[in-house]
């Protein structure tokens, strides 16, 4: 049977992760974050779990990376600065292609920043935040109801493309106590990565294979592999040829450009007739619903189209309706790190509505400028 | 001869140390040890960071991940506590585990999680070119350090004992079959077990600071070396500068992966 239960974004994506088949967090406390820490040091164990608290963030992430090549799905949540410190290690998982999900509440930033109030500024961290062309997969769910159904999410993509999954989250998110359904078992779909069927002997961990993804061995299983950072063969050994090297950048690259419209979701809203989109994401995308009414309750013709996963951006899809829609206006709680990405997309310059000021972006604000962009 | 060749990736060779190097002495004391200890191919993991001791994996037809300049016991951690019947052995150099990963290497220790830290000191950085390690003696040369460190050094076993390792001992590639001895106790050793190796380099702490070939600083570390048992009976002038050799530290303490679980049938007990 559902369930309906009151819960916060954090113990949201906590409980679901666990659904998800999450045995291994590795995490190191900070605000916003911290409850997810604290619900899976308490859940964990009661099925069978481990929770580690470890002594700072790049060791948390590396412990996650440790835990999936062990064949355990595994986590970390974290928070600006902690984000920032782990960008060494997600580098790491998106080169040697272990499924890992990293939970970033995000908090204003830079630095220390607003360790308690929202922000939205950690976008184009979590697509380029490590170094070198890199590919990775970013969520960002805007009720405590989504969060939980994209936690489970951010597991199967990571599971099934053999990325970094990064999951979004913002302080409001994260803290909101609100209304959820949780779905029965039968309704939730888990996917969990592809295992090779190669004997240990044939094995080839990064094995160039149709579908881009290798199959994975798990280690202590009998398939002595070698899992490096260095740029490598099909062997998982170091390589400097360059026909090599540039075979496996563009394979790991390649992995989800090919299929980024399976990945790529969104949800729209009365955009059939629009004159004027909201492209919009996470808790900014409540308000922008909120004024999207407002406005049409004066007349005006406005959608919305709310993006659940950011990276890969849907380029095409707003160009697409950039041949009949006006104007774009892009709320967010940064100073227009996704607006720079619609204009890339429409060609045409949006219009931005921002909050650096640790304050949601309001309905009022987003609806003066709908007001604004049709008169 | 000790059949090392079952245990080694031969396509993988020839090895990148230069002559001289003492990586392979380590490599290979450690190969005896794992079979005298009789633990199957299958059942370890090799672990290391980046440098010229972290190398020592891909060589070895083990489980084998080489990860981050420092990030060896992180990692190792991880894999550990996901599956704890595995033989983790962490393969790291000075910098690796005391300046880079100094923070994981002493919570490592303090949580006494059942590994074992085969740390090759050669005083150097030896895969950047020779620049100053936290285990760089005051007064030697390093490319970073032209006119001689100015710093004190580390004294990594003291280091491990004081955050908590349940076993730590040190030896020498000069006494290569000591050193097999001490890595296999500390294989069956259930805890945090770090074997301190001193390793020469010649090429780039040996070069710089006049210390001769390979084999003279082999020679300095037979002349230079007092057993631990030695040591303990003489004053701190009469062992300055030399080399304590042998099992420093052995004691018994709770073992991280052993009490989580118990902490995971208490809970689960509770709740049935
Ligand atoms: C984050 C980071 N910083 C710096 C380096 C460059 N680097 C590679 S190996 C190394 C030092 C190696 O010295 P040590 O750990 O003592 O090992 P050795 O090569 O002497 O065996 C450094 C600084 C790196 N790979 N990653
Ligand atoms: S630089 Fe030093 S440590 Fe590195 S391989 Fe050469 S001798 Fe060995």
């Amino acid at each position: 049977m559902r369930k309906i239960a009151l819960m916060t974004g954090n113990e949201a994506c906590a409980e679901a992760a666990i659904v998800a088949g999450m045995r291994f967090f590795a995490g190191y406390p900070i605000t916003p974050s911290s409850e997810i820490a604290e619900v899976l040091s308490r859940r964990l164990p009661e099925v069978g779990g481990v929770f580690i608290q470890m002594e700072d963030e790049i060791a948390s992430m590396g412990a996650i990376i440790g835990a999936s090549l062990a064949g355990v799905k595994s986590m970390t949540a974290t928070s600006g600065p902690g984000f920032s410190l782990m960008q060494e290690n997600i580098g790491y998982a998106s080169m040697a292609e272990v499924p890992v999900v990293v939970v970033d509440v995000q908090r204003g930033g830079p630095s220390t920043g607003l360790p308690t109030l929202p922000s939205q500024a950690d976008v184009m961290q979590a697509r380029w935040g490590t170094h070198g062309d890199h590919p990775v997969i970013a969520v960002a769910p805007a009720t405590v109801q989504e969060t939980y159904e994209w936690t489970i999410k951010a597991f199967n993509l990571s599971e099934k493309y053999r990325v970094p999954v990064i999951l979004l989250m913002d302080e409001i998110v994260g803290h909101l106590n609100e209304k959820i359904v949780i779905p029965e078992r039968s309704e939730i779909e888990i996917i969990n990565r592809k295992l090779t069927t190669d004997p240990p002997e044939k094995y080839l961990p990064y094995k160039i294979t149709e579908d881009d993804i290798p199959p994975i061995a798990h280690y202590g299983t009998g398939y002595r592999f070698n899992v490096t950072g260095l740029s490598h063969d099909e062997s998982g050994f170091p390589t400097n040829d360059p026909v090599k090297i540039d075979a496996l950048y563009r394979r790991i690259n390649r992995k989800i450009e090919r299929y980024k419209n399976e990945i790529i979701s969104y949800k729209t809203e009365l955009l059939d007739d629009a004159e004027v989109c909201l492209v919009t994401y996470g808790s900014t995308a409540r308000s922008a619903k909120r004024a999207m009414y407002e406005a049409r309750a004066a007349g005006i013709k406005v959608g919305l189209f709310q993006l659940y996963v950011i990276w890969p951006f849907p380029y095409e899809k707003l160009r697409e309706l950039a041949v009949r829609i006006k104007k774009f206006i892009v709320p967010e709680m940064n100073l227009g790190q996704i607006a720079h990405e619609v204009e890339c997309a429409t060609r045409t310059e949006a219009i931005k509505v921002n909050r650096v000021d640790g304050s949601p972006v309001t309905p009022g604000e987003i609806l003066e400028q709908i007001r604004h962009v049709s008169v | 001869m000790f059949p090392y060749k079952k245990y080694l990736r031969l396509d993988k060779f020839p090895h990148i140390w230069c002559t001289g190097c003492g990586c392979g002495i380590v490599m290979k004391a450690m190969l005896r040890a794992i079979d005298r200890a009789g633990i199957q191919k299958d059942d370890v993991a090799i672990v290391s960071g980046i440098g010229c001791s972290s190398r020592t994996p891909g060589y070895l037809d083990f489980n084998t991940l080489h990860t981050h300049h420092g990030r060896a016991i992180a990692f190792a951690t991880g894999l550990k506590l996901a599956k704890p019947r595995l033989k983790v052995i962490v393969v790291t150099g000075d910098g690796d585990a005391t300046a880079i990963g100094g923070n994981h290497f002493i919570h490592a220790a303090r949580r006494n999680l059942d590994m074992t830290v085969l740390l090759y000191n050669n005083h150097i950085y030896g895969m950047t070119g020779g620049q100053v390690s936290p285990t760089t003696p005051f007064g030697k040369k390093a490319s970073t350090a032209p006119y001689g460190s100015t710093e004190p050094d580390f004294d990594i076993s003291n280091l491990a004992i004081a955050a908590g390792a349940a076993f730590v001992a040190r030896s020498t590639c000069y006494h290569a079959t000591q050193l097999d001895k001490l890595i296999e106790k500390a294989l069956l050793k259930k805890g945090f077990a770090l074997i301190e190796v001193l390793t020469q380099c010649p090429t780039y702490y040996g070069r710089p600071n006049r210390l001769g070939s390979a084999v003279d600083m082999l020679k300095y570390y037979k002349e230079n070396s007092i057993p631990v048992e030695t040591a303990r009976k003489l004053s701190p002038e009469e062992i300055k500068g030399k080399i304590t050799i042998g099992v420093l530290h052995d004691i018994e303490r709770p073992e991280f992966c052993e009490e989580y679980q118990k902490l995971v049938d208490r809970v689960r007990i509770k709740n049935e």
